[in-house]
């Protein structure tokens, strides 16, 4: 392999014919441009998708109320559903599976928060502690809420870090009190959140003070919750659950579409999860086609040679060539080829994709394209191993030559 | 030095077999240059083959300085090529992209000698065929004449204990014929053996001993005493007007 002059004798045939070598070469290197804008592609998309989860919990389940569509039990449809705290509690209590549960209840109308003078209008949800899970909110300083602020109805808040910066600027916030609506609430944390800023603009209050405070009564708007590491289909069964028990409770047909909403965040993930599988599939089939294509080329090509070469190899023969050398030196030729030109192939296709990422717009769908070391890595290497492929059976009837039939003059 | 012992051939060509030797008997002493000769078909070509270890035989035993070749797989011929002998064919089989002493070093090359070290040697043996000169040209920018010289250099540089010419003369013109026999010649006087194939009776009548090969056996043998015979141009006036490099 480290034959210096294995290698000027290569390097010599190929130069014999600059422009066969440079076709043959381009075949591959197109083969693995495009295998590579593909990878990097779909791995943009995937980013893309990914992004669009930042800020949930894949794995929860969203349940929200609305309004009875269909006549049940002769009752009429329109009733407005109304969940409370009772039915958090028996949901928790009665679904197996559930990890992380949180109530929302949204004081009614517009609430006006200040502090010494400086006032805001800002997002207020009242949430119990487990919320911070499903929103992916990540505290910065102090602590979130906990189950405490919610069996002693303390007047507590955490607030996001654009609410800090509008109210506090740079003075510390943590342990002061800002006023909502009249009613003191003391700072004890901040946070914030992978869903960017729009939701570090929001206010966390615990759900027990707010329905006091607030007149909330016992109600809830939502509640929502995380099912662990299960399985779709238990999370599907959960789902399922939930909506029986609730129609139960709430008395309305398990079939009425609009009087509760449960969004199984599991399943649209899945969705997607499944789709980028399949993308990922169908870019490596592509790609790979579209390699076999250049290695079956190569292949085609290297026959050629060796068909033109015969005379000459059979002059080695006579000359003491021995097979293996005859064999090792067409392979590598091969190997070389294919090598070189994959390798050109793989710089050009990642610096397409950096010169795509840069040029193409922003979207939500595809971010930071490129592919990473490994596959990288991955693809050098199949390189070899098609080089090797392509050069094989040229090789072994290169081997074969039978120098009596080479020499023999026409 | 070569010792063939009821050597048979056959090769089958569609649904006919062709008995190609039959049953050769055949010694060249070591240092002697015998050319063999016989009208085509006659199995001049196979038996130089056979000779060469480039074709296999079907019964029968080659000895090759003491070695029995026979039923050697690739490897161990090609070794054999190339330790004990050299080749000239009538159409040179030169390396058309490799320079004329690329092409000397070859042989070097399959016993993995350095390349400094063969390119130095190969320069040597240029110099024997007066062709330093010509050392970096490719073969394309050469005459015949010293084309096949340079095939003969090619031949030698592994210095073997047999040269087999096949036509080495064959696409040359009489005057340079007679360059190349006369290097040959020269080669056996420093005690190689030399083993020719031709059909021009000036080229043979120079060879000490002559084989007629007729139909696949040996017909007769000549012996022309006393080495070579001055070298005659009886051919008229195309030897002249063809002559030179």
């Amino acid at each position: 392999m480290f034959d210096l002059d294995r290698w000027q004798e290569i390097l010599a045939t190929i130069r014999q014919n600059k422009l066969r070598a440079f076709l043959t070469g381009f075949s591959v290197a197109w083969g693995i441009l495009m295998l590579v804008v593909l990878m990097g592609s779909g791995e943009g998309l995937a980013n893309g998708i990914q992004h669009q989860f930042r800020d949930d919990a894949v794995n929860s389940i969203w349940v929200r109320s609305g309004q009875t569509s269909i006549p049940h039990k002769g009752l009429q449809p329109g009733r407005t559903v109304r969940f409370t705290n009772e039915d958090h509690e028996v949901v928790a209590r009665d679904i197996d599976g559930v990890e992380y549960i949180t109530s929302r209840f949204y004081p009614r109308g517009e609430l006006a928060v200040s502090y010494k003078g400086e006032t805001g209008s800002y997002d207020i949800r009242s949430v119990h502690p487990d919320h911070q899970y499903l929103e992916n909110t990540l505290v910065s300083k102090g602590r979130f809420l906990n189950d405490l602020d919610i069996a002693e109805y303390r007047k507590v808040a955490a607030i996001g870090e654009r609410v800090k910066d509008g109210l506090f600027g740079d003075a510390p916030a943590v342990g002061e009190y800002i006023n909502i609506n009249g009613i003191p609430f003391r700072v004890i944390g901040l946070f914030r959140d992978e869903g960017g800023e729009s939701e570090e603009e929001k206010i966390y209050l615990p759900i027990s003070t707010a329905q006091k405070a607030f007149a909330g009564g016992n109600r809830i708007r939502m509640f929502m919750l995380t099912t662990g590491e299960e399985e779709l289909a238990k999370t599907e069964a959960m789902t399922e659950e939930i909506k029986q028990t609730l129609a139960q409770r709430h008395n309305y047909s398990p079939d009425d579409r609009r009087a509760v909403f449960i969004n199984n965040l599991n399943e649209f993930f899945q969705r997607f999860v499944n789709l980028m599988a399949g993308i990922r599939i169908f870019v490596w089939i592509i790609g790979i086609g579209t390699i076999l294509a250049g290695v079956v080329g190569v292949s085609n090509i290297m026959m050629i040679v060796v068909k033109e070469r015969t005379k000459e190899i059979g002059v080695r023969k006579a000359l003491g060539a021995t097979p293996g050398s005859i064999l090792g030196l067409v392979l590598q030729e091969s190997v070389l080829i294919t090598a070189v030109a994959g390798y050109v192939g793989l710089v050009l296709g990642v610096a397409l994709l950096e010169a795509g990422g840069r040029v193409l717009p922003e979207s939500e769908f595809f971010i930071n394209p490129g592919i990473d070391l490994p596959l990288a890595l991955a693809a050098t290497a199949l390189l070899v191993v098609a080089g090797t492929l392509a050069g094989t059976v040229p090789a072994l009837r290169a081997a074969r030559v039978q120098p009596v039939e080479a020499l023999k003059d026409e | 030095m070569l010792r063939l012992e009821k050597v048979n051939k056959s090769y089958t060509v569609g649904q006919n077999r062709l008995h190609v030797l039959k049953g050769i008997d055949l010694e060249i002493d070591g240092g002697e240059m015998v050319s063999i000769m016989g009208p085509s078909g006659s199995g001049k070509s196979t038996l130089l083959n056979v000779l060469g270890i480039l074709d296999r035989y079907d019964d029968g035993e080659y000895h090759l300085a003491d070695t029995l070749i026979k039923g050697l797989s690739e490897t161990r011929a090609a070794y054999y090529r190339n330790q004990l002998l050299g080749f000239v064919f009538q159409s040179f089989n030169l390396i058309p992209f490799k320079t004329a002493l690329e092409n000397v070093a070859l042989p070097l090359y399959y016993q993995k000698v350095s390349r400094r070290k063969r390119n130095r040697i190969a320069m040597e043996y240029l110099d024997k065929v007066n062709l330093v000169d010509w050392a970096g040209h490719l073969p394309g920018e050469l005459s015949g004449g010293q084309q096949q010289r340079v095939a003969i250099a090619r031949s030698l540089i592994t210095r073997p204990k047999v040269i087999l010419a096949d036509e080495p003369t064959g696409a040359l013109d009489s005057q340079t014929s007679l360059e190349v026999i006369e290097i040959l010649r020269a080669v056996n006087r420093e005690g190689t053996t030399v083993v020719l194939v031709t059909h021009e009776h000036d080229i043979s009548e120079m060879t000490d001993r002559v084989i007629h090969l007729l139909d696949g056996v040996i017909g007769h043998e000549q012996t022309n005493g006393g080495g070579p015979k001055p070298a005659v141009a009886g051919d008229g006036p195309e030897a002249r007007a063809g002559g030179g490099d």
